[in-house]
């Protein structure tokens, strides 16, 4: 029998080769155009800052440090650099909010896809990349130009007589989560429709057939069902909305830094491209391990059928 | 009760659904109305013109621009999602093997990367190339695209493979259908909405992107976005609406047309 | 199999499609966005017989990191006063000569010696304003010539002024403000600057750029802002009115450079030449709605420009101007420091 094992671990190993194959050229790119560069920037982290930008090649933990301790410029006493966190935990909120709040909306819109004829599911689905051929900046001014004073939602009030004086929407922390949705739904609703395209309708109709409520056919029977459409849409969603800065400044007003900016600053105006860096692999580090974690636990529970 | 819920009902999704769609398109609306403006304002209404189409049109570096955002979404986006496909059979439906998790969080790796930091890294390390080779054409844009459009694509055919049904691909196999055959009859049509789904996330990602192309571009490459970038700081006036309008038309033409031919083929 | 072959060949083609061809008559010129006059461009194709390509960037920081690592293929760029220092320093530009150049009899004296490039050894001016800000009069009447505006902001406009996001213009206009003088790394001087910051930007409706749009539309009513952007709002409305703070305001200069590895140094050249031409300046002014330290150009600039009290400073303001320094690397550090408190 020892053989009839080897067979098997000889069929196995071909095929996590295969697999390596498969899966070689997605590696090699990321690694030539994404990963790799960025170990420069691990590099650079360990260096000393250039007197106008860019680095001196000098081993230096400073970087290091000023992501987490600031010496005080006036009493020179060090403390715990709380201007970082305080950037950091504003854009962390925004995205988790972000995410819930296209989770909200994207759910409801990709399940109303995929319930859609056969014939017309391709065309919502296109209807909602269409605006997205539009670029990030224009959508979002597009989205300026509905909600501010002028805009058309005030003026529309107004005319109505609803209100007489405009409401001040942009430049508040709803323009932000209103750009937000706008912004990434479809990262939310593209991954979410394909996992529910091929939703057995059946299982639903069984649970009726139980009488089970819509609200318990939708928990119990639906959201395990389309679970890693929910984890990718909000991956897709999650990651790119801890780095946004363009919408929140430009609905929001640009008073409050997020933590993108604050990077920027270090590369730019600032001149300190070693704290920039380890800023960016502290962050990196950060959501790199929410997401193993979030994927190892919703990959245990992951409902397979058939 | 004269009409009971069809089981493909939730309650309310169909009314968040529509206010989905009518809110994506109503800033939409605002935009493609702008663009015929007759006053420089993207905000006073000034009588219809067709005067910012004509100046978008006539203004060769928007043209360029366009034409270049679109080769190279569109060339990132294909070489995407073929690679993504294949990275997402490798590592799906599968025990755990060494190397797995590593892959998964390789993958997802260019999205956990603010912008900026990818742009910087991307500068210093082309730049080398670019000097040793003498080579700076597009190839550096596309390269940079593709990596950061992996997840993108990834993601979605990821998902959609997951669950799916293993039976079809064993029948298959069990019919001494080649692993090939097996595949491209049975595999690459059932995942074939997760690739779509990701080619199109693929695609606009790369036409939205600003920083990276900022960092990475050369001499005369300036995309649509980076070519926006510079009006917006110097005040934008409805050519860029404009601009924005034609490529919404666009997107409609090739997705009707796509559609139509893709019917055929069904 | 057939979207890869597909996506194969028009890879290939792309790649094929896109090396640059290196002919002669070529000039490849890095620049501001929506920064150059395209009447200007083809002028000079069509005299020197050469194919002019405009790339953009967005800031001063970017175009530094991006010809610091080279390979750009770029030949001209277009730098600010504060920058063009770090430039020769850093050894990225090439010293051209432009004193010594044909036209340069047409630069005006003030701008013919600068402290930035002492005897014009590398650059050609190509515009240059100040930096102060504009106000809807008809919201509030009073003194507009004053930083007070955006640091001690007077009721009437509360909640309803903008503040352009440069650090350093930003960090500058506060120092003045409380008396300070520039690139101070005063301590003393820093922490009333902090303070004055802090303080004041509960009163600010945001921090961004887009002044023209907004002031015109009336969601801004006062903010920091470039002269020519304060020029192009009062054209669209009369009521908004340009202030040189009486504190003390900066002059800026952006300036016509040749890099080093340019591939095109004999066109550069004809480039800068060329630009310090009146006519040709004043046809760059005209797109840009900036001055140009060209004398003699007055002649051919629109009328509104040569009359406009935001292109040519009035007398009475001008000893409170001056230009804006390179400031040292560890100034910098507690300016960004200041910077991050501000906006955290």
């Amino acid at each position: 029998m020892a053989t009839a094992a080897e067979i098997e671990k000889q069929a196995e190993a071909r095929e996590i080769r295969t697999r390596w194959y498969l899966s070689a050229p997605a590696l090699i790119i990321i690694l030539l155009a994404a990963s790799g560069p960025l170990l420069i920037v691990l590099l650079y982290s360990f260096l000393t800052p250039g007197p106008y930008g860019d680095v001196q090649w000098k081993f230096s933990t400073e970087g290091w440090v000023s992501v987490f301790l600031e010496r005080d410029i006036f009493d020179d006493t060090l403390s715990f650099a709380s201007a970082h966190l305080t950037i950091f935990w504003r854009s962390l909120k925004l995205a988790l909010m972000a995410t819930v709040a296209t989770l909200v909306f994207g759910f409801p819109t990709a399940y109303f896809i995929a319930t859609r004829s056969e014939r017309t599911r391709d065309i919502w689905l296109f209807l909602i990349t269409i605006p997205f051929w539009t670029n990030l900046l224009i959508r979002t001014f597009a989205v300026l130009q509905v909600i501010r004073n002028e805009g058309l939602i005030n003026t529309a009030l107004i005319n109505l007589g609803i209100i007489d004086q405009p409401i001040q929407m942009l430049y508040t922390d709803f323009a932000i989560m209103v750009g937000m949705v706008y912004v990434y739904l479809p990262l939310m609703v593209l991954p979410l429709y394909a996992s529910m395209e091929k939703l057995d309708f059946r299982l639903v109709e069984a649970g009726y057939d139980l009488y089970a409520t819509r609200w318990q056919v939708l928990k119990r029977i639906i959201f395990p069902l389309v679970r890693p459409g929910v984890v990718a849409g909000s991956i897709l969603v999650f990651i790119p909305a801890i780095g946004a800065y363009v919408t929140p400044s430009v609905l929001g007003g640009g008073k409050n830094m997020m933590f993108a900016n604050l990077i920027e600053l270090q590369f730019g105006q600032g001149r300190n491209w070693p704290l920039g860096a380890a800023l960016s692999i502290t962050v990196m580090a950060i959501v790199m391990m929410a997401l193993l974690v979030y994927v190892r636990n919703t990959a245990g529970s992951e409902v397979r059928h058939g | 009760m004269a009409k009971r819920f069809s089981i493909r009902q939730q309650t309310g999704f169909t009314t968040i659904a529509c206010a989905c769609f009518f809110l994506l398109y109503l800033p939409i609306a605002v935009l493609v109305i702008f663009a015929f403006n007759e006053s420089s304002s993207v905000s006073d209404w000034g009588g219809f013109s067709l005067r910012w189409f004509v100046a978008a049109w006539s203004n060769q570096q928007v043209v360029d621009a366009s034409w270049r955002s679109l080769k190279i979404a569109s060339s990132a986006a294909i070489i995407a999602t073929i690679a993504a496909t294949m990275a997402a059979l490798a590592t799906t439906r599968t025990r755990t093997y060494r190397g797995l998790t590593f892959k998964y969080a390789f993958i997802n790796q260019p999205l956990m990367v603010p912008e900026i930091v990818t742009g910087v890294a991307l500068l210093i390390f082309f730049a080398q190339i670019k000097i040793a080779s003498g080579y700076n054409g597009l190839g550096y844009l596309i390269a940079a695209h593709t990596a950061f459009c992996i997840p993108f694509a990834y993601l979605p055919i990821r998902a959609r493979l997951e669950n799916m049904d293993l039976t079809l691909e064993r029948a298959a196999a069990d019919l001494y259908a080649t692993p090939w055959k097996a595949f491209r009859r049975v595999t690459l049509p059932l995942l074939w909405p997760g690739i779509i789904a990701g080619l199109m996330l693929a695609f606009v990602i790369s036409l939205d992107d600003v920083v990276i192309t900022e960092f990475v571009k050369s001499g005369g490459q300036d995309t649509l976005p980076t070519y926006m970038l510079g009006q917006i700081r110097r005040g934008i006036t409805p050519e860029v609406n404009a601009i924005s309008t034609v490529f919404l038309l666009l997107s409609v033409v090739i997705v009707t047309l796509f559609f139509f031919l893709s019917r055929k083929r069904d | 199999m057939n979207l890869k072959s597909m996506s194969m060949a028009a890879g290939l083609a792309l790649l094929a499609s896109t090396s640059l061809a290196s002919a002669a008559g070529e000039l490849n010129i890095y620049n501001w966005g929506n920064y150059i006059s395209p009447d200007m461009i083809k002028k000079f194709e069509k005299q020197f017989d050469v194919k002019v390509t405009v790339t953009d960037y967005d800031s001063n920081d970017t175009a530094l990191a991006k010809v610091r690592q080279g390979g750009t293929g770029f030949d001209v760029a277009m730098p600010s006063q504060t920058y063009v220092p770090i430039w020769i320093q850093e050894g990225l530009i090439l010293e051209t000569n432009p004193g010594g150049m044909e036209n340069f009899k047409n630069v005006a004296p003030q701008w013919a010696n600068p402290a930035f490039d002492p005897g014009r050894k590398y650059t050609v001016p190509w515009a240059w304003g100040t930096v102060g800000v504009v106000v809807n009069t008809d919201v509030y009447q009073g003194d507009i010539n004053t930083w007070k505006i955006v640091f001690d902001t007077p009721d009437e406009l509360k909640g309803k002024v903008n503040v352009v996001p440069e650090m350093n213009d930003v960090l500058h206009a506060a120092i003045k403000y409380v008396g300070g003088e520039q690139c101070t790394g005063d301590k003393e001087v820093l922490k009333k600057v902090r303070d004055v910051l802090v303080a004041a930007k509960p009163n600010w409706i945001a921090m961004e750029y887009n002044t023209i749009e907004k002031m015109g539309a009336g969601d801004f009513k006062a903010t920091s802002d470039w002269n020519g952007s304060a020029l192009r709002q009062r054209l669209k409305n009369p009521a908004i009115h340009y202030g040189y703070p009486t504190e003390g305001f900066q002059y800026w200069s952006d300036n016509v450079v040749v890099l080093k590895e340019a591939k095109n140094v004999e066109n550069a050249k004809l480039f800068q030449n060329f630009m310090m031409d009146p006519e040709n300046a004043a046809m760059n002014s005209a797109f840009h709605r900036y001055a140009n330290g060209i004398a003699g150009s007055e002649k051919f600039m629109p009328a509104d420009m040569t009359s406009a009290p935001e292109v040519v400073v009035p007398e009475e303001f001008k000893k409170n101007g001056e230009i804006l320094q390179t400031c040292a690397p560890e100034v910098t550090a507690l300016y960004t420091k200041i910077w991050t408190e501000l906006q955290k």
